[in-house]
């Protein structure tokens, strides 16, 4: 690998953290819940396509027409149910909830599918890439992936900007009380942003699928790494996560040019320098404008 | 129970009957009941603490009552949520005016129109109302000054048409000359079907619009009628909770 290699790596798998923290961005910003169980739901996702795929086609890009509707209202249940009566016990329930969700959720795994890895099998596009010159190669795959992430996180920002449901989502994020006194529904909003939060969650797992091995317990480390994307872009801006991801995948693969074994410690230490000078991230915003 | 017999032709729009409510174990209202007729501007006047803002609260389903019945033309909406109650035509302009601060004025309107009733209120009418508004429909409603806010959140509740307007202490914290301009608009907005109903402090600004009003003190009605039936020593009486000047020199 040369410099220009590790840029380019680093930033193609930047997409892929920006996909994971996407949701976990929204799910904050606008229902209060910080969401321990974000990278197992992630790893869910994986698991669903698992299950389901045989009976549907051997590509796994076929998840992705059925996995994120499933989760989307998998997202919306979740929230009318067992998030928001946890929110209304106070902040600390919620993190006491999604932790034990994380926990429900990685053991159920374990026994549902065993603690083998699995992957996602998309075929020859797993290994063919674009050859640019002797050094440098994008593969379709990890490109394909901040395509992917490009397009949610705009998606996310367009129907945030433009749509009534988006505008409603933004009233509940800067004030639930003022949206509920100009007649909005909190709750059925609160849900409809938790089922978009998933949709992007179960994206970013099968993502993660396609371009590595998962285990019911890898979810943990998944869940580190969307936090700190969201913390380097900043809390409340999209776009300043997607620049977080991009980070994060720069320090791991420049830290692995400089040294093998450094690839998987930058970034938590490029995060702890980020947090010491900077925290409150590079593109803070109450909420996506 | 304010004594009302001369609206007795008018049937009341929104009544309320033997509210208490609970802030923990205080009683912040105590068997309150309330009546407000179509194209009437009724005030709620109070000291500080008398129950106003949570009257007005309980009445926009914001605090659950712990006894008594709120009905908005004759229908129970005791149980109904703060959203449901919007769409009933009960909108609340909440004190410190509480708009989206992350939001474009234009998008505090959208909001407020997006599930409100359909009626003769929509963005152009208030535009045409409050010009100003309109050249500046793309600002961040964070960087209005108060009174600008606090005509913005009227505007919001506008939109949805309510039925019944609840007004929450708009005069506080804003310049006198703004409030007069502020209380001038509000009959050409009641006019017709519209119930307005006022919480204030100062009691001369909403003496002078209201048909009638009523007077808490300590979570309780002391006083009700129509403003030229009393004397300011009354209204002062009942306010503060001794009986005026004069009697608090007699005793």
């Amino acid at each position: 690998m040369n410099w220009i290699n590790a840029i380019a790596q680093g930033l193609l798998l930047g997409g892929l953290y920006a996909l994971f923290a996407c949701g976990l961005s929204l799910l904050f910003g606008v229902v209060g819940i910080i969401n321990l169980a974000h990278g197992d739901l992630a790893v869910l996702g994986g698991y669903v396509a698992v299950a389901i795929l045989p009976s549907v086609h051997t590509n796994a890009l076929w998840a992705l027409l059925f996995v994120p509707p499933i989760f989307g209202a998998f997202g919306y249940v979740s929230q009318r149910t067992l998030l928001q009566r946890s929110l209304e016990n106070g902040p600390l329930t919620t993190l006491l909830v999604t932790f034990g969700l994380s926990v429900v959720l990685q053991n159920a795994l374990l026994e549902g599918f065993s603690a083998d890895s699995h992957s996602l099998s998309i075929g020859k596009l797993a290994t063919q890439a674009l050859r640019i010159n002797s050094q440098l190669s994008i593969s379709y795959l990890r490109f394909g992936i901040l395509v992917v992430a490009v397009v949610v996180l705009a998606g996310v920002q367009l129907l945030l900007a433009r749509t009534s449901v988006g505008r409603q989502i933004r009233a509940v994020a800067d004030d639930n009380e003022a949206a509920a006194i100009s007649g909005v529904n909190t709750r059925h909003i609160a849900g409809i942003a938790t089922g978009i939060a998933f949709v992007t969650v179960a994206i970013a797992g099968l993502a993660n699928g396609m371009y590595s091995q998962f285990t019911p317990t890898s979810g943990s480390s998944l869940l580190l790494f969307a936090f700190e994307a969201v913390i380097i872009g900043g809390l409340g801006s999209l776009w300043g996560t997607l620049a977080g991801g991009c980070v994060l995948g720069l320090a791991g693969t420049i830290g692995a040019q400089i040294d093998s074994t450094m690839g998987t410690l930058i970034p938590h230490l490029v995060f702890l320098a980020v947090l010491a000078v900077r925290p409150s991230g590079f593109f803070p915003a109450r909420a996506p404008a | 129970m304010s004594a009302h017999t001369e609206s007795a032709a008018t049937t009341p729009l929104l009544v309320a009957e033997g509210l208490t409510v609970l802030h923990g174990q205080l009683a912040a209202l105590r068997d309150v009941s309330i009546s407000v007729n179509a194209g009437e501007i009724f005030a709620v006047v109070g000291a500080n603490g008398a129950g106003k803002s949570t009257l007005l609260r309980t009445l926009a389903g914001l605090h659950r009552p712990a006894s008594g019945v709120v009905r908005v033309d004759g229908v129970d909406i005791t149980t109904h949520a703060t959203d449901q109650r919007v769409r009933q035509g009960v909108v609340l302009v909440p004190e410190g005016r509480r708009l989206f601060p992350s939001m474009t004025i234009e998008e505090n309107l959208l909001v407020g129109a997006a599930n409100g009733r359909r009626g003769e209120w929509n963005l152009d009418r208030v535009y045409d109302l409050f010009s100003w508004m309109r050249d500046r429909r793309k600002e961040k409603t964070s960087h209005l000054s108060g009174g600008e806010q606090q005509v913005v959140a009227l505007g919001r509740a506008l939109v949805a048409n309510p039925r019944v307007l609840l007004l929450d202490e708009i005069s506080l914290g804003l310049a006198p000359v703004i409030v007069q301009r502020i209380y001038q608009t509000l009959p050409s907005i009641a006019g017709g079907d519209m119930a307005v109903l006022v919480v204030e402090q100062d009691v001369t600004q909403a003496m002078r619009v209201a048909a009638r009003f009523q007077c808490l003190l300590e979570g309780r009605t002391t006083l009700a009628g129509r403003p030229q039936d009393h004397t300011t020593e009354e209204i002062e009486a009942a306010y503060f909770g001794f009986g005026g000047l004069g009697s608090a020199a007699a005793s």
